[in-house]
């Protein structure tokens, strides 16, 4: 970036004499020459700075105001505002812009940022804020250029103009045509008011004044979006005097992007609702759904001083496979053990097939997996043949169904083969067959008392049509383990 | 309160509103994606902000900014959105900016699937975005401790006014355990440096450059001095019979549980055996590690990578005795037996020569 040595207005800027209260009286964030900016003599980034700073004094928010600079020839916006200053990574500004103003609500927060910045690398971030109608105020020079890299093509740079990286002229066949970026975002719905300046002479440069100091008044009426393009002249890279790139900006610039507000809705934006007052601290455990102490574990019954289990349960997804792993590990809590549940997740569980480790423990569950399960709960064949062969021996199998199949047997362990399912059906709602075969399962082998496991289904479960269908899927669980069937093996 | 059954992934997001946290921005990952809605459902509630963002690329600027404001805030995602953020992560250390990350870490390179691994440790403890930077990493093995390890990752990221990372993989984000929270709420806190939009904070400046060269180097370096000090003072690590341990083994996170039930299954056939299970994998450690490379004569690291923290370990033991490494990916996690098996293997290997090849030591 070229360093200036003299800060001369060019011809038709001498409008603004004095220094706006928001700016530093001394730049003393710079390292040298600290009476003048870093701009080259003609770049309109000084003029559109004094333009702001203007509207921040005439709106009295200086105070109030936080101004994010980008990364471009205005990455050191904040050696000259008088304000509260960010600097953000290139092209992230309105990102930013957006946490800080969602943090700070009575922030004016500016979000100044170049072509290369918002219309290219940044492009995602200014669609987004904009679609959002974030409440803050972009100010977007657009000079056709990247001037701090010393000359590159933008997106905004006309047909045929040369940069460093279009020695031959921008073509569009390989880079496209310029990127008209308020008309772009006049597309969206939320953005409030949009409009199109240029800094080509006097009369110009008193309307951008406007247009800028529209856009942050409007942040600080509550509205919405505001983005003010202003087309600015970079004398140095267009290897031209200051009054010739004057010239450019009306006469080709200008024409190229016509210039006009191309949408206000100022009169008719929606008010943003205020922000809700926040809930006292002591309110917290509860508004985050955090129990109190009086659900406390109570201590553990001798009965469990040895309790190791380690369950597979897996079926379809829909059968209720994970709510049953979950039902015990409850229960298991609430008789006083250590527990852990762990859920297959993911594409696994869309492709049909779902399981769940669930452990219940005297002692800390050393780790949630389960490769070899002492009780397997199998809803369906394909799970029976898969973890059958994991099965501890001596281990309990609850597989729904009327009997394995032949060739998935083991005499040492303890099967269990029912209906499930068909029974639940038969009380009112098959949906209940995974409860059904936890009462089986706490029939045949024990685990953890009725009592335990009734609570943790009072918990789970909020309608109390379906808690009482449970309570009988339970019983009748149960009692299907007393039913004779040929294949059980004890 | 009570101990109550609760996904991993929803313990970072509960615990973290307990500890001040009052803003999250995020993009939906799986197996992230619980911390991300259980964000959307509760922030709201306490007057916090929560929103959606464009990408990870967004979102963990939209945490610059938020936390220039001087909020406690919060993200989390899965390797492929890390991997957008590290840049963001760059800008957040360079401007001395505290948030916290959750990595819930799933199968990589590229796309790769969201089943667990711990492939993340390379790009997460080293840093994957530019510049002489550290984030803090802290590693849970519980959803009891995802709770915890988040309330302390706030904490550590304002007073070092620095990223943190919590760093768990699929497994432990997705079960549920028992977890009691902390009993009392912290009161969100407010920052002299931040830019609040108001008089008293008008003059400050949240940036992270540093022009000349002799001003980078003097902020750079005050980073590494803060770096000295979390590696002086935060260090955390759990030792399970180590006392007398002659093979060490290493890992963390849910690796660590498995290796727990190792040690006890060897243990009970009388080998001298323990564990070292990282807590903070950045401050790593080091000292530990060393200590115990003085007393033991084979040291195993087991993760769900190709061999990323088995670096660190190499580097703590300097040498004093050989580093043997068993890695699954995919999303496979090994068996206590086939740990057993790998362990049988090096430990019979290094009885049978226990002399140490200088070569040996450093490419075992
Ligand atoms: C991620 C990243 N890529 C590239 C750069 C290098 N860079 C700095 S400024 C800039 C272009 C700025 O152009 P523009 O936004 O048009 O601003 P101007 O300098 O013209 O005001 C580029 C490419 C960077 N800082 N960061
Ligand atoms: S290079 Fe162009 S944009 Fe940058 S300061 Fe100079 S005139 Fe302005």
């Amino acid at each position: 970036m070229p360093e200036p040595n003299v800060s001369a207005p060019p011809e038709g800027l001498t409008l603004i004499h004095s220094k706006a209260a928001a700016f530093y009286d001394h730049y003393e964030r710079k390292s040298e020459l600290q009476n003048q900016t870093h701009y080259c003599p003609g770049c309109g980034h000084g003029v559109a700075h004094k333009l702001l700073a203007r509207a921040i004094d005439e709106l009295g928010v200086q105070d109030r105001t936080v101004l994010v600079s980008p990364v471009g020839c205005s990455v050191f916006a904040y050696y000259y505002f008088d304000v509260g200053n960010v600097q953000a990574a290139h092209g992230r500004a309105p990102a930013v812009a957006t946490g800080i103003k969602r943090a700070r609500p009575e922030a004016i927060v500016i979000s100044y940022q170049g072509d290369g910045d918002l219309a290219a690398i940044g492009t995602a971030e200014i669609l987004h804020a904009a679609n959002r109608g974030e409440a803050i105020t972009v100010i977007f020079i657009n000079n056709a250029i990247y001037g701090m890299t010393g000359g590159q093509l933008a997106p905004t740079t006309p047909v045929g103009c040369w940069s460093t990286t279009s020695p031959y002229g921008r073509n569009i066949w390989n880079e496209g045509y310029p990127l008209h970026v308020v008309e772009t975002l006049a597309s969206l719905e939320a953005p409030v008011y949009l409009e199109r300046v240029a800094l080509g002479n006097s009369k110009q440069v008193m309307q951008a004044a406007k247009a800028i100091r529209r856009g942050v008044e409007n942040q600080v009426k509550g509205l919405g979006f505001s983005l003010i393009e202003v087309l600015s002249p970079c004398p140095t890279i267009w290897k031209e005097t200051p009054v010739e790139a004057q010239r450019r900006v009306r006469e080709e610039l200008a024409q190229l992007y016509p210039l006009g507000v191309v949408r206000d809705k100022t009169k008719d934006a929606p008010r943003r609702p205020a922000p809700s007052f926040p809930p006292p601290l002591t309110a917290l455990p509860e508004l985050l759904d955090i129990e109190e102490s009086e659900t406390l574990a109570p201590p553990v019954p001798a009965s469990h001083d040895h309790a190791d289990w380690r369950i597979k349960v897996a079926g379809f997804g829909g059968q209720g496979v994970l709510m049953l792993g979950e039902v015990l590990a409850e229960a298991g809590l609430a008789a006083g053990l250590e527990v852990s549940w762990l859920p297959s997740y993911g594409p696994e569980m869309r492709s049909g097939t779902s399981n769940c480790h669930v452990r219940l423990s005297a002692r800390p569950v050393d780790s949630p997996l389960v490769t070899q399960p002492n009780v397997l709960v199998a809803l369906n064949e394909p799970s029976l043949r898969k973890f059958l062969p994991e099965v501890a021996p001596g281990g309990y199998v609850l597989y729904n169904g009327p009997e394995p199949p032949a060739d998935c047997r083991r005499p040492d362990v303890r099967l269990l083969a029912r209906e499930f399912v068909a029974l639940a059906d038969r009380l009112g709602d098959a949906r209940v067959g995974n409860i059904v075969t936890l009462g089986a399962l706490l029939e045949a082998a024990g685990v953890v008392e009725e009592q335990f496991v009734d609570r943790a289904l009072a918990r789970l479960v909020k309608q109390a049509r379906l808690l009482d269908l449970d309570r009988k899927a339970l019983a009748a669980g149960r009692e299907a383990v007393h039913q004779e069937a040929p294949h059980d093996i004890p | 309160m009570a101990r109550q059954l609760i996904k991993g992934n929803e313990a970072i997001l509960k615990s973290a509103v307990l500890a001040g946290c009052r803003a999250f921005y995020g993009y939906p990952i799986t197996p992230a994606s619980e911390i991300t809605e259980a964000a959307a459902k509760y922030l709201p509630r306490v007057g916090g902000v929560f929103l959606q963002a464009e990408s990870e690329t967004a979102a963990i600027n939209m945490i610059y900014g938020a936390a220039s404001a001087g909020v406690r805030v919060m993200t989390a995602s899965s390797g492929p959105g890390i991997s957008l953020m590290q840049e963001g992560l760059s800008y957040l250390a360079g401007a001395e900016l505290p948030c916290v990350v959750a990595d819930i870490m799933r199968g990589g390179p590229g796309l790769g699937n969201i089943a667990p691994e711990q492939s993340d440790y390379f790009q997460v403890v080293k840093g994957g975005g530019h510049g002489s930077y550290r984030t803090i990493v802290l590693a849970p093995d519980s959803a009891q401790e995802m709770a915890d390890l988040t309330a302390l990752a706030f904490e550590l990221a304002d007073k070092y006014r620095n990223p943190v990372f919590v760093l768990a993989d699929g497994t432990i984000g997705q079960m549920m355990e028992p977890v009691e929270f902390m009993a009392r709420p912290v009161a969100p806190p407010r920052f002299p440096w931040a830019v609040e939009g108001n008089a008293a904070t008008r003059n400050n400046l949240v940036s992270s450059i540093y022009l000349e060269p002799d001003a980078l180097e003097a902020h750079v370096n005050k980073l590494e001095e803060k770096y000295r000090r979390c590696e002086r003072e935060e260090v955390r690590c759990e030792q399970y019979r180590t006392e007398d341990a002659e093979l060490v083994l290493v890992g963390y996170g849910i690796v660590a549980r498995l290796l727990k039930s190792v040690v006890e299954e060897l243990r009970s056939e009388g080998w001298p055996i323990g564990l070292l299970r990282p807590i903070t994998l950045y401050p790593f450690p080091t000292a530990a590690v060393r200590r115990l490379a003085g007393q033991a004569s084979l040291f195993a690291v087991v993760e769900l990578s190709t061999g990323q923290m088995v670096d660190d370990v190499r580097l703590a033991v300097e040498g004093r005795c050989p580093v043997e490494f068993h890695g699954r990916t995919g999303g496979n996690i090994p068996s206590t037996d086939e740990i057993i098996r790998f362990l049988k293997n090096v430990w019979g290997r290094r009885r049978a020569a226990p002399r140490v090849d200088e070569l040996e030591v450093l490419h075992a």
